[in-house]
């Protein structure tokens, strides 16, 4: 049978692919721009006998998804930037206690109260540091609406995969706009949960999932595993990478601005221009290793020019990358001054 | 084939309507589309605008400086989107609150535009229904463009209507027939 | 003649870590020997929360998951929701179930969770060496009063399972203690009221226990034991609400 396609918003193609992939506990507590997610969950997961619950806060939503998640349901929680910064406590410990929660947020911009437009304003906080202590979300940035529906269906899997919390990092503009999205029917991973789950000991000794280690070596062995597991995250790095070898500039972004560097690339490209385009698709684990092979198979010296919907953030992730072989320049657009892709054909060129 | 629609209006005239409805018929007739709403904290009132990108291509960039098409419902989105139309584009104007004389600013004669005037609003209120200027709008869009068919229009709009709504959906057909009879008969 | 005392199948043997005096230990006891009886130590997920009891788990040998410093409530909302078959409980203190958790506490109270929730009221923060509590009683001296809570400046500490007990979703609430065998006893099958209202389906299980402190207290075990007594005036002891009679009437 044909898959079958349909006209939807971002937001709710996450929550179209939350469902394919089987998510069974929806917790959240309302913030715009990302309503749309429990609003079709509140339609559809009782359907689908799955649970939905409107918490009464977002500290209390992401505790509700550590409590499913600890008897190895598929659950889920999704905000909004302030709604984020509300949950940071417990994605520390969600990361500790070995979770495999997905957690959606649809920036905009802050800080503070800021404003519902579109911002990159929380790469920092999603990919360095939404906690306390040695931790790190595996985060995706879709730039589609298709995208946004197939990561969602990758984010249970790799939640599960690597028992951490995997974090969806989306905007106002991908999630309010409305696109094609192709219905398909995905071949879901799971990974048993059965070796470590909450689900009453019968048959088995009683388990503990607790992230309080007051023993010095105990803790430092919990921090090792979890190090560990953050590198072996890099065999699962996505990108999508268009650069030629002839290529003198690299424009970097991601998200939705990627769409508009992607457009603004192929343009100055037809105009003559040696343009090329990386957008990282994890933006933890970070493709490193693809950058620096960019570098490597470069014919003439490169110049990185990262464009972000923030003051620059996710540039500071490139300059590592690059490690000083190459400049690396900084094109910020802070909320609310989203460019035009002429505008950042111009601001390219100027470079 | 690129169309860069900009529809722009009051809130409460059915703008971010019109435009999910135009971007699902040319989804239907196998364009790739985008639509994007430009929201405000306000549900009701202010002014509100949307946009649409239909292509024959894959799209990148969901939001356009310059587009190359207006559908324009009131005064100050006139104010606001003609001076950027694209050379060449075409408008739509909502001739009940937009008078042609405006036209005599030099401001807005620099381009070759295409322009018509519809008085979506009057020949909505002609049949009774004055919230469906939009619909009105959307008749004469196909008219000029032919982008989709009357049949995948159809379907798209049974679609968003839904299944509690199917009573509108007589209602709107006619303004859309209507929208589109005033441009076959004024402007070919 | 049959065995009347013996150790709780549900209580792993080891030594309890608690002070001399604590009242921690007893309530444990009593825990497991409810889940004994009611024969759900293979359907049970027990939440630790943050405070002297977070090591709930190295004596109750049922599956322990440890939540946030004040969302017990919220993660055994989310665990029953998940999987409703299982049983739920919450041991959690004063200032975490009174003080920085109480909105979790209050809403799934609210919503009628079906979880059992335990408070163990002390008058003061144990765990962190003795400071003020919600539940602090007036003119009592911890290290951050130390002329004694004013209630002018401070307010009153709150009567929780009075206030739940005024709310539909709540099936059981009540007041009880430790400090004397016959208190022990009626704690005991208060415990297990506030399990049978889960078990039942009636609605959320809510049991305060006054509890010993003597170190915070700066008294020995003994005093420390009949200071409960005056605890008493301000946090009288019984069953406020209680459906799971009301139905069998």
């Amino acid at each position: 049978m044909k898959a079958k396609k349909v006209l939807v918003k971002g937001v709710e193609a996450i929550a179209l692919g939350a469902l394919e992939a089987d998510c069974k506990c929806y917790f959240g507590y309302p913030i715009t721009p990302q309503n749309e997610i429990p609003e079709l969950m509140a339609r559809e997961l009782p359907k689908r006998g799955g649970v939905f619950l409107q918490a009464e806060s977002e500290l209390a939503a992401i505790n509700m998804v550590l409590g499913a998640c600890a008897t190895g349901v598929r659950a889920m929680t999704s905000s909004s930037s302030p709604g984020i910064s509300l949950m940071c406590e417990s994605f520390s410990y969600i990361a500790a206690l070995e979770l495999p929660a997905v957690i959606v947020n649809v920036m905009r911009g802050g800080p503070g109260l800021g404003g519902i437009e579109a911002s990159q304003g929380d790469y920092f906080q999603a990919v360095k540091g939404s906690g306390h202590g040695d931790f790190h979300f595996m985060v995706l940035a879709p730039y589609n609406v298709q995208e946004a529906y197939e990561l969602t269906v990758k984010a249970f899997e790799f939640a599960e995969k690597y028992r951490n919390p995997v974090m969806i990092l989306s905007d106002a503009i991908l999630g309010q706009m409305k696109e094609p999205l192709i219905l398909k029917k995905l071949k879901i991973k799971k990974y048993p949960t059965d070796t470590w789950a909450l689900t009453g000991a019968k048959g088995r000794p009683s388990r503990i999932i607790k992230s309080l280690f007051l023993d010095s070596k105990e803790l430092k062995e919990r921090n090792l595993k979890l190090y560990k597991k953050y590198q072996k995250m890099k065999e699962d790095v996505l990108f999508e990478n268009l650069v030629n070898e002839e290529d003198e500039i690299v424009v970097v972004a991601f998200g939705s601005m990627a769409r508009i560097a992607k457009e603004a690339c192929l343009n100055l490209r037809k105009k003559g221009y040696k343009v090329g385009f990386f957008r990282p698709i994890t933006l933890f684990p970070f493709p490193e290793k693809t950058i620096q092979d960019i570098i490597k198979g470069a014919k003439n010296q490169l110049k990185f020019v990262v464009a972000e919907l923030n003051c620059g953030q996710m540039v500071e992730d490139v300059k590592l990358a690059v490690n000083g072989k190459a400049p690396v320049i900084s094109l910020p657009y802070p909320p609310s001054v989203i460019p035009f892709p002429e505008e950042l054909e111009k601001d390219i060129i100027n470079v | 084939m690129k169309i860069e629609l900009i529809i722009s209006g009051f809130g409460g005239q059915g703008v971010l309507f019109a435009g999910n409805l135009i971007a699902l018929s040319a989804m239907k007739e196998g364009y790739y589309v985008t639509y994007l709403p430009v929201y405000g904290p306000e549900m009701r009132g202010g002014t509100c605008n949307c946009t649409v990108i239909i292509s024959e291509n894959e799209i990148a960039s969901p939001l356009i400086s310059n587009p190359s098409f207006l559908i324009i419902l009131n005064y100050p989105s006139f104010v606001k989107f003609i001076p950027n139309l694209k050379k060449e584009g075409i408008a739509i104007i909502n001739s009940d609150l937009v008078k042609p004389e405006e036209f005599k600013n030099p401001k807005y004669l620099k381009k070759d535009y295409k322009l018509y005037f519809v008085p979506v609003t009057s020949l909505a209120e002609s049949l009774y229904t004055p919230l469906l200027a939009n619909l009105c709008a959307i008749g004469a869009f196909y008219q000029i463009t032919k982008i989709f068919n009357k049949f995948t229009f159809k379907k798209a709009l049974k679609e968003i209507l839904g299944e509690n709504k199917t009573h509108l959906l007589e209602p709107n057909l006619k303004a859309f027939e209507l929208g589109a009879k005033y441009i076959k008969e004024n402007y070919r | 003649m049959s065995k009347f005392f013996r150790f709780p199948k549900s209580l792993k043997k080891t030594l309890f870590h608690y002070c001399p005096g604590c009242h921690h230990s007893i309530v444990h006891r009593l825990l497991c020997e409810v889940i004994d009886e009611l024969k759900i130590q293979e359907k049970s997920v027990g939440i630790a929360s943050i405070g002297c009891a977070c090591f709930l788990y190295f004596y109750i040998d049922v599956d322990i998951l440890e939540a946030p410093h004040g969302r017990a409530c919220a993660a055994a909302t989310g665990i029953k929701r998940a999987k409703p078959e299982l049983i739920v409980f919450t041991y959690q203190g004063d200032g975490d179930f009174a003080a920085i958790g109480f909105n979790e506490s209050f809403h799934s109270a609210l919503r009628g969770e079906k979880i059992t929730a335990i408070m163990i009221n002390n008058t003061v923060y144990g765990m962190t060496g003795g400071q003020l509590s919600p539940t602090t009683v007036p003119g009592q001296k911890t290290t951050t009063t130390p002329e004694g809570r004013d209630p002018n400046f401070w307010g009153y500490p709150p009567k929780i399972a009075e206030i739940f007990a005024g709310l539909d979703g709540v099936a059981f609430s009540g007041r009880f203690a430790v400090n004397t065998p016959k208190r022990v006893l009626e704690t005991k099958k208060a415990l297990k009221k506030a399990f049978l209202a889960q078990i039942h389906n009636l609605g959320f299980g809510y049991i305060e226990i006054l509890s010993a402190c003597p170190v915070n207290w700066k008294l020995d075990p003994v005093n420390a034991n009949k200071k409960v007594d005056e605890l008493i005036k301000f946090f009288p002891l019984g069953t406020f609400k209680d459906k799971i009679k009301e139905k069998e009437e």
